[in-house]
């Protein structure tokens, strides 16, 4: 046991001596989460829309002029002609263009039904469909308005009440990703390149005719990435509590048990992949390659996974990410406890077993 | 020039003599290209939705089949208090709960309003405030239809002034997400194999020791940057190739603009990321290091590369620092001259930031590879 | 042949902070000789290489290889010179002659040239049966005898040893002292530094390194005499001595 702490030690010293990686290892995914936790959100505002207006008349300006006024859309550009829409686009910024017929006002009024022309950029299918969205309500607003004097017909009036996250803040759903993208990727790297690397030394085989037993040696080796790792995920959870107005509705305890078992099961899949990579830069190429897209686009961190075809809802079930991000915004912004999340942990911790037991057997095979 | 040659034969040599990471540079990439860009949609479908119908009306059930028949709602269960259901949304169970009053469907035989209260999970807000809207359409539409199915011939509908709105969804028309994603993963994937096998290059040598042979050889600074850089910029052309004919069987991703034109941007995208990885690779002592430098910015390069979300909702001061994401340029080339049919002079502002970026990143590298220290 | 000498250091010296690594050492080297570049491990040995190389940028002093300046042309020094470090320096996941070629086309020889040299090496070393295998699957002697071969490539003025034989068997090291001696009988300066006192005895010159000063420096036989000692080891150790 002596031997063994003595080890860990080292590895300590190891970590502490490189300041440079240390520095590496706790400012950078501090920066992320601040830059994402500001800067990214789903939201689509402040989109450049052009006018083709044929009409020109006092109701095409005053759609106008809503439409300019919505924070949505910020800046306008007047097109006149029909080959400048094709320009605009092309050039990249416009988003959308509105084109008012030349009859437009003239039909409002002998027709009392007139149609105005959405055109949207749909390279961005998302952006496309929801700026369409904007300006078509924008419109039924105007109608409403015009229509004031109309006679009242029963409503049905639906009042939508959105829990959880009220203000329907970015930041709610992205802190929780990026914590889990962070953890996930730094503690599987660190630990698949830190043991790749003695095997490449040629270190490693003096560790294992070292009295020390090999799993000891894994588990001396990892065992200061845990503590690094809690503390980056300390530091997340503070930021997003303190800077970016994160609940923490259930409790911290139970926060910090997940976070650690997830962290655990990060680790894990790190010595796995050490196990099966015999260069650190195939151990790198492995951490990185192979998990950085899967979990950022298959966690649910961005993209819905109810939306996903069926098949990669399935595959999302292999993913931790997936469970780990349930368990946060579960805890933080629903205020659940374990009874309502036990399942998620468990599939957690069944995963880690996998991997240590499968990282066991390859070890096995390598030292026999 | 003789003496590059040497260094991109001997490049090429430990690149391929690599077994392990061969399937790594090239099949892993496109494996995740085939499945990933399936998974990339905003599009809202199938949540999971329920009930509390406490008016037990035909009204009512037919508001509910309403919600059943959009593809936007799978009508999972309902329940018969308030509490049960948010009991479900707290497992997860459930994502959108609608709650029918008592006396729903008298009050609009009576011509009076009646209200419906939904309560939707939040947490993800931009899908919540999708779905809201959604909800709310349902709703207006059977508000109308029963209205009309209400009201008395004497109402006449054609006072009401109406402007329809004729939406036209250009160069992708079924609004097919995976036209957007294909071209776009393709890139990301391109760049992070670029910036990561040149990222670990150099110091991988430092490591081993052999950088302080190269160092006591008479080659030139530049020569040897421009010797390491070569097989990485092949490579690059070579997996966007692949991927490129890939989106264009199994996607069938339209491909309006010049390739040509694309293949041109992509040589000087290259040294971008391959003098970024270079100098990042300078700068490092371990492969450990520079990895993490790697992953760091290629984490912020893809977040905030406008493919994922829209860059013009940013704040100000981070639409100002994605001008220093080269990802984002690439992702722009690639909607306008493959989706839009950009042409060479519609891209030239980009290309001239690009350009500019490629100089300035293999300056760096040439600059911070030390032969003396 | 005419005696000029091709190294020539005066008052080099480097600095790390306030750490005096290399303190003002002055010697030079003859063309032909064999030099040997004495020091207990950290005594700045290596240090002191590395400037002459041109990897290193002295803090003062003077110092010229081959008639170049180690301030300013340390880039036509590296034409003229020959290295293989402890830190056994050729590519792993290459083979032998992948790494003569890659060598070879680095210094400038014609793709004939290195034909020739390759031709000559694989006769000289009985490397025939390796000569396509990778270098990571050698033995560390034959490592050894095949990077020197690769540093004498571009037939240098100087080759520049750092600790060559560390780790390989005795007979090995007999046979890598026999290549040191071809090529010093060939004209070509060599420098090398070494901690096997035994080796010591083979060189031509030898200078002692301590902390960072050379303390001694002429033929083995002189030393030996000087300090009254019988071995080179001995001297070695008395130095040590009357630092401490």
């Amino acid at each position: 046991m002596k031997r063994f702490t003595g080890f860990i030690k080292k590895e300590f010293y190891h970590i502490f001596r490189d300041t440079r990686s240390l520095f590496i290892l706790f400012g950078m995914p501090i920066a992320q989460v601040m830059l994402f936790g500001f800067a990214i959100t789903n939201e689509i505002n402040n989109v450049d829309i052009a006018f083709f207006d044929k009409s020109k008349d006092v109701t095409t300006q005053e759609i106008i002029n809503k439409i300019s006024a919505s924070k949505y859309f910020t800046n306008k550009q007047i097109i006149k002609n029909d080959k400048e829409i094709e320009t605009v686009f092309k050039k990249g910024k416009v988003k959308a263009v509105l084109i008012f017929d030349k009859d437009f006002s003239e039909k409002l009024t002998k027709e009392n039904k007139t149609t105005v022309q959405i055109i949207t950029d749909a390279t961005d299918p998302n952006t496309a469909n929801t700026i369409n969205n904007y300006l078509s309500s924008i419109l039924k607003n105007y109608q409403l308005v015009i229509n004031h004097q109309i006679k009242h017909s029963p409503q049905i009036n639906p009042e939508t009440r959105l829990i959880y996250n009220p203000e329907l803040k970015s930041v709610f759903t992205f802190v929780p990703g990026v914590m889990t993208v962070i953890l996930m990727l730094v503690s599987a790297m660190m630990t698949s390149i830190s043991i790749t690397r003695e095997k490449e030394m040629g270190t490693m085989e003096i560790l294992l005719v070292s009295p020390i037993k090999p799993f000891q040696v894994i588990l001396g080796k990892v065992f200061p990435y845990i503590f690094l790792s809690v503390i980056n995920a300390v530091v997340i959870v503070l930021l997003s509590i303190f800077i970016f107005k994160m609940p923490v509705e259930g409790s911290l305890f139970l926060l910090g048990f997940e976070s650690v078992l997830f962290i655990i099961n990060a680790l894990s899949l790190g010595i796995l992949i050490s196990t099966i990579s015999s260069t650190q830069q195939t151990a790198m190429m492995i951490s990185l390659m192979g998990l950085m897209l899967p979990v950022i686009l298959l966690s649910g961190f961005i993209f819905p996974i109810s939306s996903m075809p069926f098949p990669l809802q399935v595959i999302s079930h292999i993913i931790p990410a997936k469970w780990f991000i349930i368990i946060i915004k579960a805890i933080m912004l629903k205020g659940v406890g374990l009874s309502f999340i036990w399942k998620e942990t468990l599939i957690i911790l069944f995963m880690t077993l996998i991997f240590i037991t499968i990282s066991i057997k390859k070890y096995k095979i390598r030292l026999e | 020039m003789n003496t590059i040659l040497y260094i991109v034969q001997k490049e090429f040599k430990q690149i391929f003599r690599n077994k392990g990471m061969l399937p790594i540079i090239f099949i892993l990439p496109l494996l995740q290209l085939l499945i990933l860009s399936n998974a990339a949609t905003f599009e809202i479908k199938n949540i999971k939705f329920s009930y509390i119908d406490n008016d037990k009306s035909s009204n009512s059930r037919l508001l509910i089949e309403k919600f059943d028949a959009s593809t936007y709602f799978n009508v999972i269960s309902n329940f018969s208090s308030i509490k049960e259901a948010k009991a479900a949304m707290s497992k997860g169970e459930v994502e959108v709960i609608l709650e029918i009053p008592i006396n729903f469907e008298r009050q609009l035989s009576n011509h009076k309003d009646t209200d419906l209260s939904i309560t939707i999970n939040a947490i993800d807000g931009a899908a919540a405030g999708v779905q809201s809207v959604y909800i709310n359409q349902i709703v207006q539409t059977f508000n109308k239809n029963i209205t009309i199915s209400l009201s008395t011939p004497t109402e006449n509908k054609s006072s009401t002034k109406i402007i329809e709105s004729i939406p036209s969804f250009w160069y992708n028309i079924t609004l097919n997400y995976k036209t957007f994603m294909v071209p776009g993963i393709l890139v990301l994937l391109v760049s992070m194999i670029t910036l990561f096998l040149s990222g670990m290059n150099i110091v991988r040598e430092k490591e081993i020791g052999t950088l302080e042979q190269m160092n006591v050889t008479p080659i030139k600074k530049s020569q040897f940057i421009i010797g390491k850089l070569f097989p990485f910029w092949i490579i690059g052309f070579v997996l966007l190739t692949i991927g490129l004919v890939i989106s264009k069987i199994i996607f069938n991703t339209p491909m309006v603009g010049s390739l040509w034109l694309i293949y041109f941007y992509t040589a000087i995208y290259l040294l971008v990321i391959l003098g970024m990885g270079l100098f990042i690779s300078n700068f490092t002592d371990t492969q450990q290091q520079a990895m993490f430098i790697a992953w760091f910015f290629i984490v912020i390069f893809i977040l905030m590369s406008g493919l994922f979300t829209p860059i013009e909702s940013m704040p100000y001061w981070a639409q100002i620092l994605t001008e220093f994401n080269p990802i984002k340029y690439f992702v722009e080339i690639m909607r306008m001259v493959m989706l839009k049919g950009s042409n060479f002079v519609d891209i030239i502002p980009l290309l001239i930031k690009t350009l500019f970026y490629a100089v300035i990143m293999n300056g760096l590298a040439v600059w911070s590879y030390k032969k003396t220290n | 042949m005419i005696e000029t000498n091709v190294i020539q250091v005066e008052n080099l010296t480097k600095k790390f902070g306030d750490f005096i690594a290399v303190n003002a050492i002055t010697f030079e080297v003859k063309r032909g000789e064999i030099f040997g570049f004495l020091g207990a491990n950290g005594a700045g040995k290596t240090t002191a290489m590395k400037m002459l190389i041109g990897i290193s940028s002295p803090t003062s002093g003077n110092a010229k290889v081959a008639d170049f300046d180690v301030f300013t042309n340390s880039e036509d020094i590296k034409k003229n010179i020959g290295y293989m470090s402890q830190k056994f320096a050729l590519y792993d996941d290459l083979t032998v002659k992948e790494n003569i070629t890659f060598f070879g086309g680095i210094y400038g020889l014609s793709r004939k040239k290195i034909e020739e040299k390759r031709q000559l090496l694989v006769e000289e070393l009985g490397l025939q049966n390796i000569v396509n295998e990778l270098v990571g699957s050698l033995p560390l002697g034959w490592k050894q005898k095949i990077a020197f071969s690769v540093a004498l490539l571009h037939e240098p003025k100087i080759v520049f040893l750092d600790e060559p034989t560390g780790g390989v068997d005795p007979i090995t090291r007999r046979q890598f002292w026999e290549m040191i001696y071809k090529a010093s009988n060939n004209g070509t300066t060599v420098f090398v530094t070494t901690h096997y006192m035994d080796e010591a005895e083979y060189c031509d010159r030898v200078s002692i390194m301590v902390e960072g000063k050379i303390e001694a420096l002429d033929t083995p036989k002189k030393l030996k005499e000087k300090f009254k000692v019988n071995s080179m080891n001995d001297v070695f150790l008395k130095l040590a001595r009357n630092i401490e």
